[in-house]
């Protein structure tokens, strides 16, 4: 009876546990609830964006889920996989990252983030093609023969 | 009996403001200038049709206003109070035609947040947003911090003998030359000089923490031109926690403060008159507020538990409470753990901070060091009035650039304008209360607006009520004018209304 115990109880902590380690965290849940999360293992995916930056043997590669970015610090061969980042002309790799969640890192400085093991690119980026839309233009049109208009007549009321 | 306002009044407040619109049109040129720089083409269509409204505007009203006569007072102070809002629809244009921000409200807002040199902010996918507008968002806030008036006093405004009055009603009461026009080109002067030093300090940080240069001289003046005016927007949505470097949070550090300090005392440190920082009524109430709203911040923090080691604890609490103090409001923690993490003590030490400032006459927002300054010498006075003989004659003096006695006219508008700065920052406070947020939230949220500060503990979001919106936009408008000209621009509202 204690041993059926034991098990129903250790396979309730690895449901638990299991649950926040293997389901890709979201950033809000995150920032939200760093309490839940500070030391653990999490897996977190998003929008590798702006820049790599490159420390030594590691980099820093800031993840943005559609809510917020949060900094990952990894060995710089694992940020080397990413080709693209997110810009305006840009879209980033959207990257999967396992790591140890920090909700005050003491190693950073207190700063909030994720010490990454892994890293997975699930969707490769790609350059945007950028679009101007018809209506824009012919605004700036409209509005620059009416600005001419304005000046002649400032200019002749002067005279 | 109240009077109408004349037609003559009508016609030197649109002709000035005619002039004002116009100067920030031709401002429009410098992003169009950078959109053809990285070509990005659907942006420099953005800016060209608000610079063509701008410039159609400012034309029209200058045509059809013509006047040579000078302003009166009351014109300067609406001139200023009228540009200000004007600035913020005509600024708001490019930003609402990118795409980024739900609604012309939302970009109003920003764009408001920028001028007033505010730094909270509404734009969505920040990270994707183009370089061209990202160079506008700062720019309004480094044209902002010098006042928008400034500019127009600087470079499209000449020979103007009413400039005085456009230049006050900007909350900038305090002559730095005898001539207010080579006032504001001294205060560029300093600022440009800063900016060239700041910007290549930023761009050697960021290149030595892995950004690529160009990247890091584009971030690297961007930021310089909002921490140096203590505006608080950054390129990226993380704000400075994007760039994961304690040398950077330290540049900017100085940068805050240098804005932070009265463009008068730039003026005798360049000049060779250095103890005047010592010796300054503002450096020194500053340095006491600083190292007192820090401790009432360490003491929260250390009692959160948040932070192991004492530098780790300094270097967070440390800069949100600088970033607050001199208004700037760059964040080094997510607004979710200012408000969920840190415990009420530690807040109230950063409201603390963002409700005082900085400098007169500096880019800040909020009460001020000289108010402050002014204030508790006068209590001081008053005690030992009640302590000494009441035969003795208590005389005070403070140091603001010369010995000066205290009197009546120098704490009066100084305790008029607290009342005026805490009354502000109570209203946001009662409306966001309204609206269900909790107090302390509220308070801090309505403070960072209205001391033009930028902080934020997560109230401030695209889907925040839009009436809050409006309160914010006119608390960051009120706060960064000081009062007066709005009070003169209601009036003559008022006037036009009930006069006879």
């Amino acid at each position: 009876m204690i041993k059926l115990t034991l098990y129903i109880c250790a396979c309730m902590v690895f449901l638990v546990f299991g649950s926040v380690c293997a389901q890709p965290a979201e950033s809000r849940e995150l920032v939200s609830r760093t309490d839940l999360y500070d030391g653990k293992t999490v897996v977190y995916e998003g929008e590798a964006i702006g820049d790599i930056m490159v420390r030594g043997d590691h980099a820093w590669v800031n993840l943005h889920d559609g809510s917020y970015a949060i900094g990952v610090w990894i060995k710089r061969e694992a940020a080397a996989l990413i080709t693209h980042t997110g810009g305006y002309k840009s879209k980033g790799d959207w990257v999967e990252v396992t790591g140890v969640f920090n909700k005050a890192c003491p190693q950073h400085g207190g700063d909030l983030d994720i010490h990454g093991e892994s890293l997975r690119i699930i969707t490769p980026g790609a350059l945007r093609q950028e679009m101007v839309s018809q209506d824009k233009k012919n605004i700036a049109y409209i509005l620059a023969g009416v600005l001419c208009l304005v000046m002649i007549v400032s200019l002749f009321m002067k005279k | 009996m109240i009077l109408k306002p004349g037609l003559d009044d009508v016609k030197n407040i649109g002709y000035y403001l005619g002039k004002v619109i116009l100067g920030l049109g031709l401002t429009m040129c410098l992003p169009i200038l950078i959109g053809l720089a990285y070509r990005e083409n659907s942006p420099v269509f953005d800016f060209l049709i608000a610079a063509e409204a701008a410039l159609i505007l400012g034309l029209a009203l200058k045509t059809l206003c013509h006047s040579n006569k000078d302003l009166s007072w009351m014109q300067g102070m609406i001139v200023v109070s009228l540009s200000w809002v004007v600035a913020m629809f005509i600024g708001a244009i490019p930003l609402y035609l990118s795409g980024h921000w739900r609604s012309f409200l939302d970009a109003c807002f920003d764009s408001m947040s920028g001028f007033a040199t505010t730094g909270l902010a509404l734009g969505a996918d920040l990270d994707h947003l183009s370089y061209t507008h990202n160079f506008w968002r700062h720019l309004i806030m480094f044209i902002g911090g010098q006042g928008i008036v400034v500019v127009a006093l600087s470079f499209f405004i000449k020979g103007l003998s009413g400039a005085f009055k456009m230049y006050v009603g900007e909350a900038r009461d305090e002559r730095i030359m005898p001539n207010v026009v080579h006032t504001s080109r001294f205060i560029w002067l300093v600022s440009l000089v800063y900016f060239v030093l700041g910007t290549s300090s930023l761009t050697i940080i960021g290149a030595a923490s892995g950004m690529q240069i160009p990247k890091a001289l584009f971030h690297g003046a961007c930021v310089f031109m909002t921490a140096f005016d203590t505006g608080g927007f950054c390129p990226q949505s993380q704000s400075i926690l994007y760039y994961h470097s304690f040398p950077f949070e330290v540049a900017t550090v100085v940068i805050m403060i240098l804005g932070a300090l009265n463009f008068k005392l730039h003026y005798h440190i360049w000049t060779g008159n250095r103890k005047e920082i010592y010796r300054n009524i503002e450096t020194g109430t500053f340095f006491i507020t600083v190292v007192s709203a820090f401790l009432v911040t360490a003491v929260g923090l250390a009692q959160t538990g948040i932070y192991q080691g004492a530098f780790v604890l300094f270097r967070k609490g440390f800069y949100q409470l600088i970033s607050g103090h001199t208004g700037t409001g760059f964040q080094s923690v997510y607004p979710q753990q200012l408000a969920g993490e840190w415990n009420d003590l530690a807040v109230v030490g950063v409201i603390c901070g963002m409700a005082l400032g900085g400098a007169v006459c500096s880019t800040t927002g909020a009460i001020k060091m000289l108010r402050l300054g002014i204030i508790f010498k006068a209590m001081a006075q008053d005690v030992k009035r009640i302590i000494l003989p009441e035969r003795a004659i208590v005389v005070k003096k403070f140091h603001h650039i010369r010995e000066t006695f205290l009197k009546d006219t120098h704490v009066r508008p100084a305790l008029l304008n607290t009342l005026a700065y805490l009354l502000l920052y109570g209203v946001g406070t009662l409306v966001g209360m309204f609206f269900g947020y909790p107090f302390l939230h509220s308070l801090f949220e309505s403070t960072s607006a209205a001391a033009n500060v930028g902080l934020s503990c997560g109230i401030t979001s695209a889907g925040m009520p839009a009436l809050l919106k409006v309160v914010y936009i006119l608390q960051m408008w009120a706060g960064r004018l000081e009062f007066m000209s709005v009070f003169t621009l209601v009036g003559f509202i008022v006037a036009a209304i009930k006069g006879k």
